[in-house]
């Protein structure tokens, strides 16, 4: 069903071209998450519980605001809390709201071997089609942001959806609705990015981050989801956003090179015995007594 | 004549006898073995590209083919087990392997009569036994690692990205050396497929392709290492 729209332009485990990619175009969409005006209220958590039809599941407490340590397959959205001391020390409390950052090159449907498991919309909004996923969690091995997970009752993997089934209808986000600080915004790429720098030069001309600025990691092709950080310098003190994210190597190499180099070795494999045989045939049995055979 | 009478008795290499090459255990173990595994190579192929998705429908569907992969695989290592178990001795790698690995040329070009005498199991077949018992070693412990899909903390993934290429890596050294077995059991050496289903074999086919054990079976005379 998902391969048949015309506004998919990249599919998992999909042999040969995206039927109808191309046809039908549309401005990339981008989440801003302003972590400088984000007061931790977790007002997003309840609202993506809610739109999605998630109920409210046991929580952790780890002596800190956090609702649990990391999101589950049926909790797609977190707000991670850091205290950063800072070099003078001071300290800073960090809060970052965490889900599916929906790369451009994502890496989840770069190692989904499930065709149609994983797809990404022509919007960017990249989408787990639970009815083709197989359960291999092949897809953790291509995050770089441990966001896809799975449950394991029904042995499928969960993640945000960056509300897609809203967004097809013109709605923002829930996440983005029940922000009440304005912290979280919604657009296009280039609007958003344009807010976020924006703010980013607010933060250093008058607020005195020197280092803030937008986390929108190159390394996966830019994401759909920006962040604006006191200090975009050292993204780990946010609950361990990566600094340089990218697809792992082994990934890369898995879903690249290695293909080639395995087919074709299998391939010639088969080709090789075939040859075999075309010139030189069956083993025949000899059916002379060896010379020194007989009883001893 | 019963198979279990020939593995008893000393034959005396009369033509047109025939020489109990294969167990009923085995065969059995041999078949399962080959079941078991061809099911990991038609799913692992199917999960490998998407070129060979079409594969896991011959099996009950996709997810169907990833709940049974694991399994199927642990019953594959079981009856590697037994066969180490059974023939662990015989797969020894000895001297007479060594002269015989070195005109390895003439085996291929099937100029037998210029090979040295071989036991019970050819250097060939020793190097595809441990191919597959060392391969099957490194797929099972790489093969929990992508098993359990929440089993890996995040903070070791690097466990997931080593469990991805062992397996890939050793599952491909496999398909190469279970290439070359099926080709040689089925279409090269004549007389090999049925040996491995009825576990005879003709006293000539014993003399020509192994020597040393013909002569330990059939003479009852232990060959000279």
């Amino acid at each position: 069903m998902s391969q048949q729209a015309l506004n998919i332009v990249k599919i998992s485990g999909h042999a040969g071209p995206i039927p109808g990619a191309g046809v039908e175009r549309s401005e990339q969409v981008c989440k801003l998450i302003d972590t400088t005006t984000c007061i931790g209220c977790k007002a997003c958590e309840v609202a993506c519980l809610e739109w999605n039809g998630y109920t409210f599941t046991d929580t952790t407490f780890d002596n800190s605001y956090q609702t649990m340590p990391a999101t589950r397959w049926n909790y797609w959205n977190l707000i991670k809390f850091n205290e950063h001391e800072r070099e003078d020390g001071t300290l800073q409390l960090l809060m970052r709201k965490d889900q599916c950052m929906h790369c451009a090159d994502p890496g989840c449907l770069k190692a989904c071997p499930a065709d149609g498991a994983i797809v990404q919309y022509s919007n960017g909004i990249v989408d787990f089609q639970q009815a083709n996923c197989i359960g291999c969690g092949y897809c953790v091995s291509g995050c770089p942001f441990d966001i896809p997970k799975f449950n394991s009752e029904t042995k499928k993997m969960f993640k945000c959806t960056l509300c897609s089934d809203r967004v097809g209808q013109g709605l923002e986000p829930a996440c983005i609705k029940s922000c009440p600080t304005g912290c979280l915004h919604f657009g296009t790429k280039d609007d958003m990015s344009f807010l976020a720098e924006s703010r980013a030069k607010q933060l250093r001309d008058h607020f005195g981050f020197e280092k803030a600025g937008v986390y929108d990691p190159p390394g996966v092709s830019g994401t759909g989801v920006i962040y604006v950080l006191h200090d975009v310098t050292k993204p780990e003190i946010y609950g361990g956003l990566p600094k340089d994210p990218h697809i792992p190597w082994v990934v890369q190499f898995w879903k690249g090179p290695a293909k080639w180099i395995g087919n074709l070795a299998m391939v010639f494999g088969i080709l090789g015995v075939t040859l075999h045989y075309f010139r030189y045939g069956p083993k025949e049995v000899h059916p002379e007594k060896p010379t020194n055979g007989g009883k001893p | 004549m019963s198979s279990h009478a020939i593995s008893s008795a000393r034959t005396t290499g009369e033509p047109g006898e025939r020489v109990l090459r294969y167990t009923l255990v085995e065969r059995v173990n041999h078949w399962f073995a080959a079941f078991t595994y061809s099911y990991c190579l038609i799913t692992g192929l199917a999960f490998w590209s998407p070129y060979m998705y079409w594969l896991a429908y011959l099996v009950g569907g996709p997810p169907t083919a990833r709940f049974w992969h694991p399994w199927i695989g642990l019953a594959f290592t079981v009856s590697v087990f037994l066969m180490y178990v059974m023939w662990d001795r015989d797969m020894e790698i000895t001297e007479a392997d060594r002269q015989w690995a070195e005109k390895v040329k003439y085996y291929i070009e099937n100029d037998d009569q210029n090979l040295p005498p071989e036991g019970r199991f050819n250097y060939g077949q020793k190097i595809f036994f441990w191919l597959m018992f060392y391969g099957i070693i490194l797929l099972l412990i790489s093969g929990f690692g992508l098993w359990f899909v929440e089993g890996i903390p995040w903070s070791l993934r690097w466990v997931r990205y080593l469990a991805v290429t062992v397996h890939v890596v050793a599952a491909l050294a496999t398909i190469g050396g279970f290439i070359i077995h099926v080709y040689m059991g089925t279409a090269m050496v004549r007389g090999g497929f049925t040996s491995i289903i009825r576990g005879e074999v003709s006293t000539d086919w014993a003399r020509t392709h192994h020597r040393l054990w013909y002569e330990q079976v059939v003479k009852g005379r232990r060959p000279e290492r």
